[in-house]
């Protein structure tokens, strides 16, 4: 049996986090097929069809999967899941919206969001903010799944070569209509596909201290998160949120600014390779899982940081 | 309009859980229960539309054992007009607790049901989706605002990157994120009223709705922890140390 792999894209290209998907489908084994479902999205089922291990790419290109939305994307993928041993997608705010919606058509138990896969029917998920792991086994026929990106490694983009098919859209359901986006405009990378993130917590006493940070982030090349302190006292948007309710990522460096490390920062970062702490008060929980802590005042360190960056000769 | 809002027995969210030593699970013994935090927003959206005329009733849903009815009262001092306690000493998956919802709104007929976007326990986000899937109702997850309309409501969505408005048709199903409004606390008088206020309780069985296990946990364990690592003196030994020791810059 085959594995059903939903792409991330953005109708323009193909996300990075659908190749750690596809790393997740070739450890349950059997052929990989991945579906793009999308608008004006011929690019991203090209790019699919590049990915090493991908049998089949299914394009189905309609104005109806512009956005992703979920009725009729889940009425998309619940008639394929019947071929397809699994279906996978990435815990996005996508995948995590209508995942749920095609395993219940489908009168399954999703398997939320895991980060490593012990055989084709057992799977391991943080639970309690990633307080716990739990190892689970279904005994559903079709798997639906959800991975944190963070857990697998991207298979190539290149060395593939798979069939494309075009793939005719399912009706509309009529329950839903787009309406718009507001997107935050950015020059930065994204935080799920950054190498390096920089991110600030209550620490950082306002909104208008973040600039500070940008500037690091611009020597670095890397993007901006904020803790969900900061965010809640309205700093800054929720999308720069790391953690358990916001984004889960793991960069090659992480640096934590001003940020004590509660529980829930934690569960969002933790899996980063390199971490720094910035923070004046030397008990404070990220120095326990930092690789490099710097006990300083963030509003003279930060600066410093910048200017030390500058001063440093290209890699 | 009546809303339905679903309200789940969680461990606190300020508790630091403990694994048990035979990994089978979470250690939930003298471990202080609340309201999953979502669902308190849940609430306070329903009694908001409630008290601007466009709900007329608050009915708060717990699934689970006998003392989730503990969460109902704390709903119902918030303000909500009634509870339904479902009981059950299973341990159910979200599938199942989809199933039991879709057969109290059939018999309810609510235009409107308001969940949490995930419990902070299982971390599972699939309850809402699932209930919407089933009874063929459109989906406004990860809700940061709700402007209901004639048939039809603008919900905003906390999605990857920024926001999404999408216009939904009702009924509908609702799972809301942290930034949709800020709950309330229930006041002395009002958790007296609660008191008095009634809670009907069911069981999966009366609802007729199989509630078999799909999944098995295996095992739980404590996560990988991370060595704590070096205290550097100043800025520049940072650096230093981030280009040469770790090669991440």
């Amino acid at each position: 049996m085959s594995v059903l792999v939903i792409a991330e894209h953005d109708n323009a290209e193909l996300k990075p986090a659908t190749l750690s998907a596809v790393t997740a489908a070739s450890q349950l084994g059997g052929d990989i097929d991945i579906l793009v479902a999308g608008s004006g999205c011929g690019a991203v089922g090209e790019a699919a069809a590049k990915v090493a291990g991908v049998a089949k790419v299914l394009v189905a290109d309609d104005a109806l999967y512009a956005n992703m939305v979920a009725e009729p994307l889940a009425d998309l993928v619940v008639p394929l899941a019947p071929n397809y041993a699994a279906v996978l997608a990435v815990a996005n705010t996508v995948g995590k919206n209508f995942m749920p919606r095609v395993a219940a058509l489908l009168d399954v138990s999703q398997i939320s969001e895991i980060s490593a896969i012990e055989s084709a029917d057992t799977f391991v998920r943080p639970i309690y903010a990633g307080n716990a792991m739990a190892t689970v086994q279904s005994s559903d026929a079709i798997k639906v799944i959800t991975i944190r990106p963070t857990g697998f490694e991207k298979a190539s983009a290149e060395g593939g070569s798979a069939a494309v098919e075009s793939l005719a859209a399912a009706g509309d359901p009529g329950l839903s209509t787009f309406v718009g986006e507001e997107l935050s405009k950015s020059e930065r990378p994204e935080l799920t596909a950054a190498k390096v993130i920089i991110s600030g917590g209550r620490g950082m006493q306002s909104g208008d201290n973040f600039p500070i940070i940008e500037a690091v982030a611009d020597q670095l090349g890397a993007a901006v998160g904020a803790s969900r302190a900061a965010v809640d006292a309205g700093f800054v948007p929720n999308d720069y949120q790391v953690g358990q309710t916001g984004k889960v990522v793991a960069p090659e460096l992480y640096i934590a600014v001003g940020i004590s490390g509660a529980i829930q920062h934690l569960a969002g970062m933790k899996d980063s390779k390199v971490i720094v702490a910035i923070n004046k008060d030397e008990e404070a929980p990220i120095f326990q899982v930092a690789d490099f802590g710097l006990v300083a005042d963030l509003f003279k360190a930060v600066p410093e940081l910048e200017e030390e960056l500058k001063k440093l000769p290209p890699a | 309009m009546k809303v339905l809002v679903a309200v789940k027995r969680v461990v606190d969210y300020n508790v630091k859980i403990r694994v048990k030593a035979d990994q089978t699970g979470v250690d939930l013994s003298n471990v202080k229960m609340s309201m999953n935090p979502f669902d308190e927003i849940a609430v306070e959206e329903a009694l908001r539309m409630k008290e601007a005329g466009t709900a007329d009733e608050v009915v708060a849903i717990s699934i689970g054992v006998q003392q989730c009815q503990e969460t109902i009262r704390t709903a119902l001092a918030m303000g909500a007009d009634r509870g339904i306690l479902v009981k059950t000493d299973e341990e159910l998956e979200p599938l199942h607790v989809a199933k039991l919802m879709k057969a109290v709104v059939d018999e309810e007929q609510p235009g409107l049901v308001i969940l949490g976007k995930q419990a902070i326990d299982d971390d599972c986000n699939q309850t809402g989706q699932m209930l919407a899937a089933l009874l063929g109702w459109a989906q406004g997850t990860f809700a940061s605002e709700i402007k209901l309309g004639d048939g039809s409501a603008s919900v905003t969505r906390e999605i990857d990157g920024g926001l999404q408005t999408l216009d939904l048709k009702l009924p509908m199903i609702v799972t809301t994120d942290l930034r949709l409004n800020e709950p309330r606390y229930a006041s002395l008088p009002n958790i007296m009223k609660a008191k008095k206020k009634p809670i009907d309780e069911k069981t999966p069985e009366d609802l007729g709705v199989d509630t078999a296990p799909r999944l098995s946990t295996l095992k739980v364990q404590d996560p990988p922890q991370r060595e704590a690592g070096v205290i550097v003196e100043d800025v520049a030994e940072l650096v230093s140390k981030l280009r040469n020791e770790a090669g991440v810059i």
